[in-house]
């Protein structure tokens, strides 16, 4: 039980003076991933079943690679940002919170390295 | 972890069943959530009758004919009857409303009746808004101004004063805030939609001059930024207003001050 005044528990440790960027590159990605995720669609659709060198192919084309590395990037950053405000909302426990904060930019930056370094090896020519 | 379940001393057990009013022909039966500090007892749901003949329409209007006719020691906040004061802000019938402004006529079936969620009780209906009322007076709901005071008023023209309405109605009754799960799972640092929407009143007002800094205040990842326009509140508002609109007002005021 603390005897701290409720006004001084609300106030706390003051205010972050941060948010904003959060928020703001939370709406610039999801507008940037409309385009990129259909192109990502339509380009998964087209090559569904195909063989490994015809993908290859259409990988060495330097617009869809470049398409697909943007696609990438982009979703990658909306996936880490939105999984962030996940872990804040529900995980109570400092500890745990803060592991998982920074499990959720390994997972990311793993996943977006392998994924970049798939691209650009298929677009060089496999 | 949030926690989903109730813990157990928070458990609801079946309560009492009240007798029936002698001699009364038409009859609503009412479900109220009880629960008292004086002994261990877990929450319970007490059954009541109520003559709706001997009784007025309004949800307020049983509750206090169950309290002066059938059971003296059920507790619950009111003061006006007619929606201004925010008192009487409780769960019933699965909405957050005003037992004063809501009529018993609009449910179907037995009304249940609890105190508004998540936050702690006191008795019965009555829950503990200290919280709440501390978050209130964080934001600094007054009139901030640096520029020597005018010897009559502080003058505002008639379209800045629009600005204020759907604002300046709110009555502070909690029903909004204790709707929304970002409040519910983080209310000790978010500021909730209430409290929100007020400090959009004192922030859009065209006579502050502390706009900047009250923005300051709120630029955090968890006052300002835990609301994800869930629209509970918008829904739930006693008075119609529309707190996630204000909300999503300040956060374009945080864009807006920056590109």
């Amino acid at each position: 039980m603390s005897l701290r005044t409720p006004l001084g528990r609300v106030r706390g440790l003051g205010s972050a003076r941060e948010g904003t960027e959060h928020f703001w590159r939370q709406r610039l990605t999801a507008v940037a991933n409309v385009p990129l995720i259909v192109f990502f669609v339509v380009f998964l659709v087209a090559h569904a079943g195909a063989p490994y060198a015809e993908v290859t192919a259409s990988l060495s084309n330097p617009i869809v690679a470049v398409l697909m590395g943007m696609v990438l990037v982009s979703a990658l950053i909306h996936m880490r940002i939105g999984m962030q405000v996940i872990i804040e909302d529900y995980i109570h426990g400092e500890g745990a919170k803060v592991a998982l904060l920074m499990l959720n930019t390994f997972f990311t930056v793993l996943v977006g390295a392998l994924s970049i370094f798939a691209v650009l090896k298929l677009g060089f020519g496999g | 972890m949030v926690e989903l379940a109730l813990p157990k001393n928070s458990q609801i057990s079946e309560g009492k069943t009240w007798p029936k009013p002698a001699g009364a022909g038409n009859l609503r039966e009412y479900k109220v959530y009880r629960w008292s500090p004086d002994d261990d007892a877990n929450p319970r749901i007490d059954t009541y009758y109520v003559d709706v003949d001997d009784c007025g329409p309004m949800v307020l209007d049983a509750l206090l004919w169950i309290k002066n006719k059938i059971d003296p020691t059920l507790t619950l906040r009111r003061s006006c009857r007619e929606g201004i004061c925010g008192s009487c802000a409780m769960n019933i019938d699965g909405t957050n409303t005003l037992a004063c402004t809501k009529g018993a006529d609009d449910i179907n079936g037995a009304v249940k009746i609890y105190p508004l969620p998540h936050l702690p009780v006191v008795k019965d209906l009555v829950p503990d808004l200290t919280t709440f009322y501390a978050q209130h007076r964080s934001i600094e709901p007054w009139l901030k101004t640096v520029s020597p005071t005018p010897a009559k008023e502080w003058k505002q023209s008639k379209d800045d004063r629009a600005k204020l309405d759907g604002l300046y109605e709110c009555i502070l009754c909690a029903c909004c805030s204790t709707s929304c799960p970002s409040y519910w799972w983080n209310g000790d640092r978010y500021l909730g939609p209430a409290v929100l929407l007020q400090a959009y009143r004192w922030l859009i007002d065209s006579r502050d001059e502390a706009t900047g800094e009250r923005l300051d205040n709120l630029e955090d990842p968890f006052r300002l930024y835990r609301c994800h326009t869930i629209m509970n509140c918008a829904q739930t508002c006693p008075k119609g207003l529309n707190p996630a609109k204000a909300i999503a007002e300040i956060k374009k005021m945080m864009v807006e001050r920056r590109v």
